[in-house]
Protein backbone atom coordinates (compact mmCIF):
# COMPACT_ATOMS: atom_id res chain seq x y z
CA UNK A 1 0.00 0.00 0.00
CA UNK A 2 3.07 2.44 0.15
CA UNK A 3 3.40 2.64 -3.16
CA UNK A 4 -0.48 3.43 -4.12
CA UNK A 5 -0.58 6.25 -6.38
CA UNK A 6 -2.36 9.65 -4.86
CA UNK A 7 -5.45 9.06 -7.69
CA UNK A 8 -5.81 5.96 -5.38
CA UNK A 9 -5.79 7.37 -2.34
CA UNK A 10 -7.94 10.55 -2.94
CA UNK A 11 -10.21 7.58 -4.15
CA UNK A 12 -10.01 6.11 -1.48
CA UNK A 13 -10.97 8.75 1.04
CA UNK A 14 -14.29 9.76 -0.62
CA UNK A 15 -15.42 6.39 -0.61
CA UNK A 16 -14.64 6.17 3.26
CA UNK A 17 -16.20 9.77 3.76
CA UNK A 18 -19.31 8.49 1.72
CA UNK A 19 -19.55 5.39 3.99
CA UNK A 20 -19.33 7.62 6.91
CA UNK A 21 -21.90 9.76 6.06
CA UNK A 22 -24.03 6.74 5.24
CA UNK A 23 -24.25 5.33 8.62
CA UNK A 24 -23.53 8.88 10.73
CA UNK A 25 -26.08 10.90 8.98
CA UNK A 26 -29.35 9.20 10.36
CA UNK A 27 -28.20 9.86 13.92
CA UNK A 28 -26.77 12.98 13.31
CA UNK A 29 -30.14 14.15 11.50
CA UNK A 30 -32.45 12.94 14.37
CA UNK A 31 -30.47 14.89 16.76
CA UNK A 32 -30.67 17.67 14.97
CA UNK A 33 -34.60 17.00 14.54
CA UNK A 34 -35.00 16.41 18.66
CA UNK A 35 -33.86 20.17 19.33
CA UNK A 36 -36.53 21.99 16.96
CA UNK A 37 -40.33 22.81 17.38
CA UNK A 38 -42.85 21.53 15.29
CA UNK A 39 -42.38 24.73 13.02
CA UNK A 40 -39.00 24.20 12.15
CA UNK A 41 -38.83 20.56 11.18
CA UNK A 42 -41.81 21.00 9.06
CA UNK A 43 -39.87 23.89 7.29
CA UNK A 44 -39.28 23.78 3.37
CA UNK A 45 -36.55 22.88 2.53
CA UNK A 46 -34.94 21.79 5.58
CA UNK A 47 -32.49 23.69 7.08
CA UNK A 48 -29.57 23.11 9.82
CA UNK A 49 -30.31 26.69 10.68
CA UNK A 50 -32.47 27.09 13.94
CA UNK A 51 -32.24 27.79 17.48
CA UNK A 52 -32.01 24.80 19.39
CA UNK A 53 -34.72 24.46 22.13
CA UNK A 54 -34.37 21.47 24.94
CA UNK A 55 -37.93 21.63 25.33
CA UNK A 56 -38.91 17.72 23.52
CA UNK A 57 -36.41 16.63 26.05
CA UNK A 58 -38.08 18.17 29.33
CA UNK A 59 -41.24 17.10 28.06
CA UNK A 60 -40.41 13.70 27.83
CA UNK A 61 -38.11 13.73 31.13
CA UNK A 62 -40.73 16.37 33.25
CA UNK A 63 -43.92 13.82 31.77
CA UNK A 64 -45.78 16.64 31.07
CA UNK A 65 -46.75 18.07 27.31
CA UNK A 66 -48.15 21.45 27.03
CA UNK A 67 -49.58 22.18 24.07
CA UNK A 68 -52.63 25.16 23.07
CA UNK A 69 -55.07 22.37 23.02
CA UNK A 70 -53.97 21.59 26.69
CA UNK A 71 -51.94 19.39 28.79
CA UNK A 72 -50.71 15.67 27.94
CA UNK A 73 -49.47 12.90 30.11
CA UNK A 74 -46.13 11.69 28.81
CA UNK A 75 -44.72 8.24 29.97
CA UNK A 76 -41.77 7.70 28.67
CA UNK A 77 -39.67 7.84 31.69
CA UNK A 78 -41.62 4.87 32.87
CA UNK A 79 -40.40 3.22 29.61
CA UNK A 80 -36.69 4.34 30.09
CA UNK A 81 -36.94 2.86 33.61
CA UNK A 82 -38.34 -0.63 32.25
CA UNK A 83 -35.72 -0.82 29.53
CA UNK A 84 -32.98 -0.54 32.82
CA UNK A 85 -34.69 -2.90 34.87
CA UNK A 86 -35.75 -5.65 32.18
CA UNK A 87 -31.84 -5.29 30.39
CA UNK A 88 -30.09 -5.35 33.77
CA UNK A 89 -31.96 -7.62 35.62
CA UNK A 90 -32.22 -10.37 32.68
CA UNK A 91 -28.14 -9.64 31.90
CA UNK A 92 -27.32 -10.09 36.20
CA UNK A 93 -29.43 -13.76 35.86
CA UNK A 94 -27.42 -14.72 33.00
CA UNK A 95 -24.25 -14.11 34.14
CA UNK A 96 -24.82 -15.92 37.55
CA UNK A 97 -26.31 -18.96 35.88
CA UNK A 98 -24.61 -18.94 32.68
CA UNK A 99 -20.72 -18.43 33.69
CA UNK A 100 -20.33 -21.69 35.73
CA UNK A 101 -22.28 -23.39 32.91
CA UNK A 102 -19.52 -21.84 29.99
CA UNK A 103 -16.91 -23.00 32.45
CA UNK A 104 -18.34 -26.77 33.05
CA UNK A 105 -18.69 -26.97 28.99
CA UNK A 106 -15.03 -25.31 28.92
CA UNK A 107 -13.57 -28.04 30.96
CA UNK A 108 -15.44 -31.30 31.19
CA UNK A 109 -15.84 -33.32 28.70
CA UNK A 110 -19.38 -35.10 30.34
CA UNK A 111 -22.19 -37.10 28.85
CA UNK A 112 -24.92 -34.74 27.98
CA UNK A 113 -22.34 -31.71 28.27
CA UNK A 114 -22.10 -31.12 24.53
CA UNK A 115 -25.84 -31.56 23.81
CA UNK A 116 -27.24 -29.49 26.74
CA UNK A 117 -24.73 -26.48 25.43
CA UNK A 118 -26.23 -27.01 21.40
CA UNK A 119 -30.13 -26.78 22.79
CA UNK A 120 -29.31 -23.58 24.81
CA UNK A 121 -27.19 -22.30 21.62
CA UNK A 122 -30.07 -23.10 19.54
CA UNK A 123 -32.82 -20.97 21.25
CA UNK A 124 -30.69 -18.28 19.62
CA UNK A 125 -31.64 -18.69 16.31
CA UNK A 126 -35.32 -20.38 16.18
CA UNK A 127 -37.98 -17.61 15.58
CA UNK A 128 -39.07 -15.81 18.18
CA UNK A 129 -42.41 -15.40 17.77
CA UNK A 130 -42.81 -19.38 17.23
CA UNK A 131 -42.47 -20.00 21.25
CA UNK A 132 -43.65 -16.09 21.90
CA UNK A 133 -47.26 -17.01 20.50
CA UNK A 134 -48.07 -19.92 22.09
CA UNK A 135 -46.46 -18.05 25.80
CA UNK A 136 -48.58 -14.86 25.20
CA UNK A 137 -51.61 -17.88 26.03
CA UNK A 138 -49.70 -19.47 28.71
CA UNK A 139 -48.93 -16.23 30.40
CA UNK A 140 -52.25 -15.59 30.27
CA UNK A 141 -53.04 -18.23 32.31
CA UNK A 142 -50.40 -18.26 34.60
CA UNK A 143 -50.81 -14.47 35.80
CA UNK A 144 -47.63 -13.53 34.14
CA UNK A 145 -48.70 -11.42 31.50
CA UNK A 146 -47.01 -7.50 32.04
CA UNK A 147 -44.84 -8.66 34.86
CA UNK A 148 -41.36 -7.82 35.31
CA UNK A 149 -40.71 -11.33 35.84
CA UNK A 150 -42.00 -12.91 32.96
CA UNK A 151 -40.74 -10.72 30.86
CA UNK A 152 -37.03 -10.43 32.57
CA UNK A 153 -37.38 -14.78 32.49
CA UNK A 154 -38.02 -14.26 28.96
CA UNK A 155 -35.08 -11.58 28.42
CA UNK A 156 -32.89 -14.19 29.75
CA UNK A 157 -33.15 -16.20 27.02
CA UNK A 158 -31.70 -14.45 24.57
CA UNK A 159 -28.59 -12.93 26.90
CA UNK A 160 -27.89 -16.79 28.38
CA UNK A 161 -26.79 -18.63 25.64
CA UNK A 162 -24.77 -15.21 24.37
CA UNK A 163 -23.16 -15.20 27.67
CA UNK A 164 -22.59 -18.66 27.37
CA UNK A 165 -20.79 -19.22 24.24
CA UNK A 166 -18.61 -16.13 24.37
CA UNK A 167 -17.43 -16.95 27.73
CA UNK A 168 -16.78 -20.64 27.36
CA UNK A 169 -14.56 -19.78 24.47
CA UNK A 170 -12.89 -17.69 27.35
CA UNK A 171 -12.29 -20.43 29.77
CA UNK A 172 -11.13 -22.99 26.99
CA UNK A 173 -8.29 -20.52 26.08
CA UNK A 174 -6.66 -20.42 29.67
CA UNK A 175 -4.49 -22.84 30.92
CA UNK A 176 -5.96 -25.62 33.04
CA UNK A 177 -2.60 -25.84 34.32
CA UNK A 178 -2.70 -22.74 36.50
CA UNK A 179 -5.84 -23.93 37.97
CA UNK A 180 -4.63 -27.06 38.72
CA UNK A 181 -1.40 -25.39 40.72
CA UNK A 182 -3.57 -23.76 42.71
CA UNK A 183 -5.47 -26.48 44.00
CA UNK A 184 -2.65 -28.66 44.80
CA UNK A 185 -1.50 -25.75 46.79
CA UNK A 186 -4.38 -26.82 49.16
CA UNK A 187 -7.38 -24.64 47.53
CA UNK A 188 -11.04 -26.04 47.36
CA UNK A 189 -12.13 -26.01 43.87
CA UNK A 190 -14.68 -22.63 44.26
CA UNK A 191 -11.90 -20.71 45.64
CA UNK A 192 -9.86 -22.18 42.67
CA UNK A 193 -13.12 -20.82 40.39
CA UNK A 194 -13.63 -17.66 42.09
CA UNK A 195 -9.89 -16.86 42.60
CA UNK A 196 -8.06 -17.89 39.63
CA UNK A 197 -10.49 -18.73 35.96
CA UNK A 198 -13.11 -15.93 36.93
CA UNK A 199 -10.64 -13.31 36.73
CA UNK A 200 -8.43 -14.79 34.33
CA UNK A 201 -11.62 -14.83 31.78
CA UNK A 202 -12.90 -11.53 32.89
CA UNK A 203 -12.77 -9.61 29.56
CA UNK A 204 -14.51 -12.59 27.77
CA UNK A 205 -17.42 -12.20 30.49
CA UNK A 206 -17.31 -8.04 30.62
CA UNK A 207 -17.57 -8.84 26.44
CA UNK A 208 -20.09 -10.99 27.08
CA UNK A 209 -22.27 -9.02 29.75
CA UNK A 210 -21.98 -5.96 27.50
CA UNK A 211 -23.23 -7.74 24.49
CA UNK A 212 -26.09 -9.43 26.12
CA UNK A 213 -26.60 -5.77 27.59
CA UNK A 214 -27.42 -4.48 24.11
CA UNK A 215 -28.87 -6.99 22.81
CA UNK A 216 -31.43 -7.12 25.58
CA UNK A 217 -31.76 -2.83 25.63
CA UNK A 218 -32.59 -3.62 21.98
CA UNK A 219 -35.03 -6.67 21.71
CA UNK A 220 -38.69 -4.99 20.39
CA UNK A 221 -40.50 -7.91 19.86
CA UNK A 222 -41.22 -9.82 23.51
CA UNK A 223 -42.40 -6.87 25.12
CA UNK A 224 -44.51 -5.81 22.19
CA UNK A 225 -46.56 -8.95 22.87
CA UNK A 226 -45.96 -9.90 26.03
CA UNK A 227 -46.52 -6.36 28.33
CA UNK A 228 -48.90 -3.55 28.02
CA UNK A 229 -47.69 0.31 27.70
CA UNK A 230 -46.75 0.56 31.69
CA UNK A 231 -44.13 -2.36 31.21
CA UNK A 232 -43.06 -1.90 27.85
CA UNK A 233 -39.19 -0.70 27.32
CA UNK A 234 -38.10 2.69 25.17
CA UNK A 235 -38.28 0.53 22.00
CA UNK A 236 -41.36 -0.30 22.02
CA UNK A 237 -42.62 2.64 23.87
CA UNK A 238 -41.42 4.67 21.15
CA UNK A 239 -42.82 3.31 18.46
CA UNK A 240 -46.10 3.97 20.11
CA UNK A 241 -45.41 7.97 20.17
CA UNK A 242 -46.17 8.08 16.20
CA UNK A 243 -49.49 6.83 16.82
CA UNK A 244 -50.23 8.49 19.69
CA UNK A 245 -51.87 11.88 19.10
CA UNK A 246 -50.63 15.43 20.19
CA UNK A 247 -47.34 14.45 19.98
CA UNK A 248 -44.58 15.97 18.31
CA UNK A 249 -41.84 14.96 15.69
CA UNK A 250 -39.67 16.94 18.10
CA UNK A 251 -40.46 15.01 21.18
CA UNK A 252 -40.66 11.66 18.82
CA UNK A 253 -36.63 12.50 17.35
CA UNK A 254 -35.64 13.19 21.39
CA UNK A 255 -37.34 10.14 22.51
CA UNK A 256 -35.06 8.14 19.91
CA UNK A 257 -31.57 10.13 20.97
CA UNK A 258 -32.21 9.10 24.77
CA UNK A 259 -33.17 5.70 24.00
CA UNK A 260 -30.00 4.92 21.75
CA UNK A 261 -27.90 7.22 23.96
CA UNK A 262 -27.23 3.97 26.54
CA UNK A 263 -26.41 1.43 23.82
CA UNK A 264 -24.57 3.93 21.54
CA UNK A 265 -22.39 5.25 24.96
CA UNK A 266 -21.28 1.49 25.85
CA UNK A 267 -20.60 0.76 22.69
CA UNK A 268 -18.17 3.71 22.37
CA UNK A 269 -16.87 3.43 25.70
CA UNK A 270 -15.73 -0.18 25.75
CA UNK A 271 -15.99 -0.60 21.97
CA UNK A 272 -12.53 -3.13 22.97
CA UNK A 273 -14.43 -5.61 24.37
CA UNK A 274 -17.40 -5.21 21.95
CA UNK A 275 -15.72 -5.71 19.07
CA UNK A 276 -13.86 -8.99 20.41
CA UNK A 277 -17.32 -10.16 21.67
CA UNK A 278 -18.99 -10.05 18.39
CA UNK A 279 -15.79 -11.35 16.58
CA UNK A 280 -15.19 -14.41 19.72
CA UNK A 281 -19.17 -14.96 19.27
CA UNK A 282 -19.93 -15.57 15.51
CA UNK A 283 -16.02 -16.67 15.24
CA UNK A 284 -14.59 -18.41 17.93
CA UNK A 285 -17.04 -19.46 20.55
CA UNK B 1 -10.06 -28.63 21.09
CA UNK B 2 -8.10 -28.34 24.52
CA UNK B 3 -10.53 -28.74 26.46
CA UNK B 4 -11.19 -32.68 25.58
CA UNK B 5 -7.93 -33.53 27.24
CA UNK B 6 -8.36 -31.22 30.64
CA UNK B 7 -10.20 -32.78 32.41
CA UNK B 8 -9.66 -31.91 35.77
CA UNK B 9 -7.59 -34.74 37.53
CA UNK B 10 -8.51 -35.48 41.26
CA UNK B 11 -6.70 -33.69 44.50
CA UNK B 12 -6.39 -34.55 47.18
CA UNK B 13 -10.10 -33.96 48.91
CA UNK B 14 -12.58 -34.09 46.26
CA UNK B 15 -14.87 -37.14 46.48
CA UNK B 16 -15.33 -38.92 43.29
CA UNK B 17 -19.07 -38.18 43.74
CA UNK B 18 -18.44 -34.73 43.83
CA UNK B 19 -16.37 -35.21 40.66
CA UNK B 20 -18.89 -36.86 38.86
CA UNK B 21 -21.55 -34.21 39.55
CA UNK B 22 -19.37 -31.06 39.23
CA UNK B 23 -20.28 -30.53 35.22
CA UNK B 24 -23.68 -31.48 36.13
CA UNK B 25 -24.09 -28.89 39.18
CA UNK B 26 -22.32 -26.06 37.02
CA UNK B 27 -24.71 -26.42 34.39
CA UNK B 28 -27.76 -27.62 35.36
CA UNK B 29 -29.45 -24.39 36.59
CA UNK B 30 -28.74 -22.53 33.18
CA UNK B 31 -30.13 -25.48 31.56
CA UNK B 32 -33.47 -25.69 33.76
CA UNK B 33 -33.89 -21.94 33.41
CA UNK B 34 -34.55 -22.12 29.92
CA UNK B 35 -35.74 -25.40 29.49
CA UNK B 36 -39.26 -24.29 30.02
CA UNK B 37 -39.24 -22.65 26.53
CA UNK B 38 -39.58 -26.43 24.96
CA UNK B 39 -43.20 -26.01 26.29
CA UNK B 40 -44.34 -23.41 24.33
CA UNK B 41 -42.35 -24.56 21.32
CA UNK B 42 -44.49 -28.19 21.65
CA UNK B 43 -47.33 -26.28 21.85
CA UNK B 44 -46.52 -24.32 18.83
CA UNK B 45 -46.37 -27.61 16.74
CA UNK B 46 -49.52 -29.04 18.39
CA UNK B 47 -51.23 -25.75 17.74
CA UNK B 48 -49.77 -26.35 13.92
CA UNK B 49 -51.98 -29.67 13.63
CA UNK B 50 -55.25 -27.65 15.25
CA UNK B 51 -57.86 -26.06 13.37
CA UNK B 52 -58.28 -23.21 15.70
CA UNK B 53 -59.13 -19.44 15.31
CA UNK B 54 -60.17 -18.13 18.31
CA UNK B 55 -62.87 -16.11 17.41
CA UNK B 56 -64.72 -19.27 16.22
CA UNK B 57 -63.88 -21.92 19.60
CA UNK B 58 -66.92 -23.96 18.52
CA UNK B 59 -64.74 -25.32 15.47
CA UNK B 60 -61.38 -26.00 17.56
CA UNK B 61 -59.99 -29.20 16.41
CA UNK B 62 -57.66 -32.04 15.52
CA UNK B 63 -56.65 -31.91 12.22
CA UNK B 64 -53.44 -33.25 11.40
CA UNK B 65 -51.30 -31.69 8.41
CA UNK B 66 -54.11 -29.91 7.30
CA UNK B 67 -53.09 -26.67 7.81
CA UNK B 68 -49.03 -27.47 6.10
CA UNK B 69 -51.68 -28.93 3.39
CA UNK B 70 -53.42 -25.92 2.63
CA UNK B 71 -50.58 -23.68 2.37
CA UNK B 72 -49.40 -25.54 -1.40
CA UNK B 73 -52.41 -23.91 -2.70
CA UNK B 74 -52.25 -21.10 -0.99
CA UNK B 75 -51.49 -17.47 -2.54
CA UNK B 76 -50.63 -15.68 0.62
CA UNK B 77 -48.33 -18.53 1.87
CA UNK B 78 -46.21 -18.47 -1.37
CA UNK B 79 -46.07 -14.09 -1.42
CA UNK B 80 -44.59 -14.95 2.28
CA UNK B 81 -41.92 -17.18 0.84
CA UNK B 82 -41.17 -14.66 -1.78
CA UNK B 83 -40.80 -12.12 0.04
CA UNK B 84 -39.27 -13.67 2.94
CA UNK B 85 -36.39 -15.01 0.34
CA UNK B 86 -36.18 -12.11 -1.84
CA UNK B 87 -35.44 -9.94 1.66
CA UNK B 88 -32.83 -11.84 3.75
CA UNK B 89 -31.49 -12.46 -0.30
CA UNK B 90 -31.05 -9.25 -0.64
CA UNK B 91 -29.98 -8.07 2.50
CA UNK B 92 -27.13 -10.21 2.69
CA UNK B 93 -25.93 -10.18 -0.40
CA UNK B 94 -26.20 -6.44 -0.58
CA UNK B 95 -24.64 -6.38 3.47
CA UNK B 96 -21.91 -8.79 2.54
CA UNK B 97 -20.46 -6.60 -0.78
CA UNK B 98 -20.81 -3.41 0.84
CA UNK B 99 -19.56 -4.53 4.30
CA UNK B 100 -16.66 -6.56 2.65
CA UNK B 101 -15.81 -3.01 0.61
CA UNK B 102 -15.85 -0.80 3.64
CA UNK B 103 -13.66 -3.55 5.52
CA UNK B 104 -10.74 -3.80 2.23
CA UNK B 105 -11.24 0.05 2.58
CA UNK B 106 -10.60 0.37 6.75
CA UNK B 107 -7.60 -2.79 6.70
CA UNK B 108 -4.31 -0.86 7.55
CA UNK B 109 -4.78 -0.37 10.92
CA UNK B 110 -4.23 3.51 11.43
CA UNK B 111 -5.83 6.12 13.97
CA UNK B 112 -8.28 7.39 11.39
CA UNK B 113 -9.23 3.93 10.08
CA UNK B 114 -9.53 2.68 13.61
CA UNK B 115 -11.78 5.75 14.34
CA UNK B 116 -13.81 5.17 11.17
CA UNK B 117 -14.41 1.60 12.39
CA UNK B 118 -15.47 2.30 16.11
CA UNK B 119 -17.74 4.87 14.48
CA UNK B 120 -19.43 2.83 11.85
CA UNK B 121 -20.21 0.16 15.18
CA UNK B 122 -23.00 3.00 16.37
CA UNK B 123 -25.80 1.50 13.98
CA UNK B 124 -25.52 -1.67 14.81
CA UNK B 125 -25.64 -0.53 18.48
CA UNK B 126 -29.21 1.33 17.32
CA UNK B 127 -32.49 -1.12 18.57
CA UNK B 128 -33.38 -2.40 14.78
CA UNK B 129 -37.21 -0.96 15.50
CA UNK B 130 -35.85 2.47 16.35
CA UNK B 131 -33.40 2.45 13.16
CA UNK B 132 -36.54 2.16 11.43
CA UNK B 133 -38.58 5.16 13.49
CA UNK B 134 -35.41 7.02 12.58
CA UNK B 135 -35.57 6.12 8.59
CA UNK B 136 -39.25 6.76 8.60
CA UNK B 137 -38.80 10.32 10.19
CA UNK B 138 -35.97 11.20 7.57
CA UNK B 139 -38.57 9.24 4.95
CA UNK B 140 -41.46 11.55 6.35
CA UNK B 141 -43.49 12.87 2.75
CA UNK B 142 -44.13 16.22 4.94
CA UNK B 143 -40.77 17.23 6.36
CA UNK B 144 -38.28 14.06 5.28
CA UNK B 145 -35.04 15.36 4.58
CA UNK B 146 -34.06 12.28 1.97
CA UNK B 147 -37.45 12.65 0.55
CA UNK B 148 -36.35 16.50 0.29
CA UNK B 149 -32.80 15.56 -0.98
CA UNK B 150 -34.55 13.33 -3.80
CA UNK B 151 -36.26 16.54 -5.16
CA UNK B 152 -33.10 18.11 -5.46
CA UNK B 153 -31.90 15.74 -7.92
CA UNK B 154 -35.05 15.80 -9.23
CA UNK B 155 -36.93 12.97 -8.11
CA UNK B 156 -40.57 14.01 -6.89
CA UNK B 157 -42.69 12.30 -5.14
CA UNK B 158 -40.35 9.65 -3.96
CA UNK B 159 -43.52 8.04 -1.23
CA UNK B 160 -40.24 5.14 0.25
CA UNK B 161 -42.02 2.41 2.08
CA UNK B 162 -45.50 3.99 1.49
CA UNK B 163 -45.11 3.03 -2.11
CA UNK B 164 -45.87 -0.47 -3.24
CA UNK B 165 -43.02 -0.35 -5.82
CA UNK B 166 -40.43 0.89 -3.35
CA UNK B 167 -41.47 -0.34 0.06
CA UNK B 168 -38.88 -3.53 0.23
CA UNK B 169 -36.18 -1.30 -0.99
CA UNK B 170 -36.64 1.04 1.83
CA UNK B 171 -36.61 -1.58 4.19
CA UNK B 172 -33.77 -3.35 2.98
CA UNK B 173 -32.29 -0.11 2.74
CA UNK B 174 -32.83 0.12 6.86
CA UNK B 175 -31.28 -3.52 7.32
CA UNK B 176 -28.35 -2.37 5.46
CA UNK B 177 -27.98 0.70 7.37
CA UNK B 178 -28.15 -1.93 10.67
CA UNK B 179 -26.31 -4.62 9.63
CA UNK B 180 -23.69 -4.02 7.29
CA UNK B 181 -21.07 -2.73 10.15
CA UNK B 182 -21.77 -6.34 11.44
CA UNK B 183 -20.41 -8.33 8.70
CA UNK B 184 -17.64 -4.96 8.22
CA UNK B 185 -16.12 -6.37 11.82
CA UNK B 186 -15.83 -9.38 11.17
CA UNK B 187 -14.33 -9.51 7.90
CA UNK B 188 -12.11 -7.06 9.60
CA UNK B 189 -11.22 -9.07 12.06
CA UNK B 190 -10.70 -11.48 9.61
CA UNK B 191 -8.46 -9.36 7.01
CA UNK B 192 -6.46 -8.28 9.87
CA UNK B 193 -5.57 -11.89 11.02
CA UNK B 194 -4.56 -13.31 7.93
CA UNK B 195 -0.85 -14.11 7.64
CA UNK B 196 1.34 -11.72 6.29
CA UNK B 197 3.83 -14.20 3.90
CA UNK B 198 2.22 -14.81 1.39
CA UNK B 199 1.39 -10.95 0.66
CA UNK B 200 5.08 -10.21 0.99
CA UNK B 201 5.58 -12.88 -1.65
CA UNK B 202 3.23 -11.96 -3.50
CA UNK B 203 4.49 -8.21 -3.34
CA UNK B 204 7.91 -9.68 -4.06
CA UNK B 205 6.83 -11.08 -7.74
CA UNK B 206 5.15 -7.82 -8.53
CA UNK B 207 1.51 -10.10 -8.55
CA UNK B 208 -1.19 -8.12 -9.97
CA UNK B 209 -3.37 -6.62 -7.20
CA UNK B 210 -6.48 -8.00 -8.70
CA UNK B 211 -4.82 -11.62 -9.01
CA UNK B 212 -4.04 -11.54 -5.42
CA UNK B 213 -7.24 -10.14 -4.12
CA UNK B 214 -8.91 -12.86 -6.17
CA UNK B 215 -6.36 -15.77 -5.52
CA UNK B 216 -5.17 -15.20 -1.91
CA UNK B 217 -7.31 -12.63 0.23
CA UNK B 218 -10.74 -13.73 -0.96
CA UNK B 219 -9.98 -17.27 -0.53
CA UNK B 220 -8.37 -17.02 2.92
CA UNK B 221 -10.84 -14.74 3.78
CA UNK B 222 -13.46 -17.19 3.27
CA UNK B 223 -14.33 -18.64 6.21
CA UNK B 224 -15.11 -15.47 7.96
CA UNK B 225 -17.14 -14.40 4.82
CA UNK B 226 -19.08 -17.71 5.20
CA UNK B 227 -19.88 -17.21 8.63
CA UNK B 228 -21.07 -13.78 8.31
CA UNK B 229 -23.31 -14.64 5.72
CA UNK B 230 -24.74 -17.41 7.51
CA UNK B 231 -25.53 -15.44 10.85
CA UNK B 232 -26.75 -12.96 8.69
CA UNK B 233 -29.23 -15.10 6.65
CA UNK B 234 -30.64 -16.34 9.56
CA UNK B 235 -31.42 -13.26 11.18
CA UNK B 236 -32.92 -12.24 7.99
CA UNK B 237 -35.59 -14.38 6.98
CA UNK B 238 -36.63 -13.72 10.46
CA UNK B 239 -36.60 -9.89 10.38
CA UNK B 240 -39.10 -8.72 12.15
CA UNK B 241 -38.38 -5.68 14.06
CA UNK B 242 -37.52 -3.86 11.41
CA UNK B 243 -40.52 -3.84 8.92
CA UNK B 244 -42.99 -3.99 11.62
CA UNK B 245 -41.71 -1.03 13.28
CA UNK B 246 -41.59 0.53 9.31
CA UNK B 247 -45.07 -0.41 8.09
CA UNK B 248 -46.40 -3.22 9.77
CA UNK B 249 -45.74 -5.41 6.64
CA UNK B 250 -48.11 -2.90 4.43
CA UNK B 251 -48.54 -1.56 2.00
CA UNK B 252 -50.98 -4.31 1.31
CA UNK B 253 -49.43 -8.00 1.21
CA UNK B 254 -45.96 -5.94 0.04
CA UNK B 255 -43.74 -7.04 3.16
CA UNK B 256 -46.01 -9.73 4.87
CA UNK B 257 -42.67 -11.85 6.12
CA UNK B 258 -42.79 -14.87 7.87
CA UNK B 259 -42.85 -13.21 11.33
CA UNK B 260 -45.01 -10.33 10.25
CA UNK B 261 -47.21 -12.55 8.40
CA UNK B 262 -47.56 -15.12 11.71
CA UNK B 263 -48.06 -12.05 13.80
CA UNK B 264 -51.06 -10.94 12.38
CA UNK B 265 -52.48 -13.88 11.57
CA UNK B 266 -52.63 -14.29 15.24
CA UNK B 267 -53.63 -11.10 16.69
CA UNK B 268 -55.64 -10.12 13.71
CA UNK B 269 -57.19 -12.80 12.11
CA UNK B 270 -56.90 -14.87 15.41
CA UNK B 271 -56.18 -17.93 13.54
CA UNK B 272 -53.86 -19.55 15.75
CA UNK B 273 -53.95 -22.54 13.55
CA UNK B 274 -52.51 -21.32 10.67
CA UNK B 275 -50.32 -18.90 12.75
CA UNK B 276 -48.03 -21.81 14.09
CA UNK B 277 -47.79 -23.68 10.91
CA UNK B 278 -46.18 -20.78 9.76
CA UNK B 279 -43.97 -20.58 12.43
CA UNK B 280 -43.09 -24.45 12.21
CA UNK B 281 -42.18 -23.74 8.80
CA UNK B 282 -39.53 -20.61 9.20
CA UNK B 283 -38.28 -22.61 12.53
CA UNK B 284 -37.88 -26.04 9.70
CA UNK B 285 -35.68 -23.40 7.61
CA UNK B 286 -33.48 -21.77 10.24
CA UNK B 287 -32.94 -25.09 11.72
CA UNK B 288 -31.28 -26.60 8.72
CA UNK B 289 -29.32 -23.16 8.14
CA UNK B 290 -28.29 -23.30 11.61
CA UNK B 291 -27.20 -26.44 10.97
CA UNK B 292 -25.21 -25.50 8.18
CA UNK B 293 -24.05 -22.60 10.16
CA UNK B 294 -22.57 -24.19 13.01
CA UNK B 295 -20.41 -27.01 11.35
CA UNK B 296 -19.16 -23.84 9.52
CA UNK B 297 -18.95 -22.34 12.76
CA UNK B 298 -17.11 -25.21 14.69
CA UNK B 299 -14.59 -25.44 11.99
CA UNK B 300 -13.18 -21.94 11.97
CA UNK B 301 -13.21 -21.96 15.78
CA UNK B 302 -10.70 -25.26 15.61
CA UNK B 303 -8.65 -23.15 12.97
CA UNK B 304 -9.04 -20.21 15.18
CA UNK B 305 -7.58 -22.12 18.06
CA UNK B 306 -4.91 -24.18 16.00
CA UNK B 307 -3.73 -21.00 15.26
CA UNK B 308 -2.51 -20.11 19.01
Amino acid sequence: MDHSSSLEKLLRSVAITLVLVFFLFPIVWIFLMSLQTNETILRIPPSIAFTPIIDNYTALITGQLRTAAGSLQLNFMQNMFNSVLLSVCSVALSLVLGVPAAYAFARFKFRLGEDIAFTLLSFRFAPALLVLLPLSLYFKTLGLTNTYIGLIWVYQLICLPLILWIVRGYFEDISPDIEHAYRIAGNSWWRTFTRISIPLAKPGIAAAGLLAFIFAWNNFVFALILASADKQPVTVGALAFVTASGIQYGQIAAAIIISITPTLALALYAQRYLVEGLSMGAVKG
Amino acid sequence: MTAAATEMRTPVKQSRFMRRALPYILSLPALLMCIGILIPFFTAVYYSMLRYRMNLPAMKGFIWFQNYVNFFTDPKFWNTVYISLTYAFLTVVLELLLGLGIALLLQRPSRFNNIASILLLLPLMTAPALAALMWKLMTHPDFGVLSYLLTLVGIHDFKWASNPDTALFTVVLVDMWVYTPFIMILLLAGLRSLPKAPFEAAALDGVPRSFVFFRITLPMLMPYIITATLFRLLDSIQQFDIIYAMTQGGPGDKLLVFQVQAYLDFFQATNVGRSAALMVILWAITYALSNVFIKQWLKLRERAHGAH
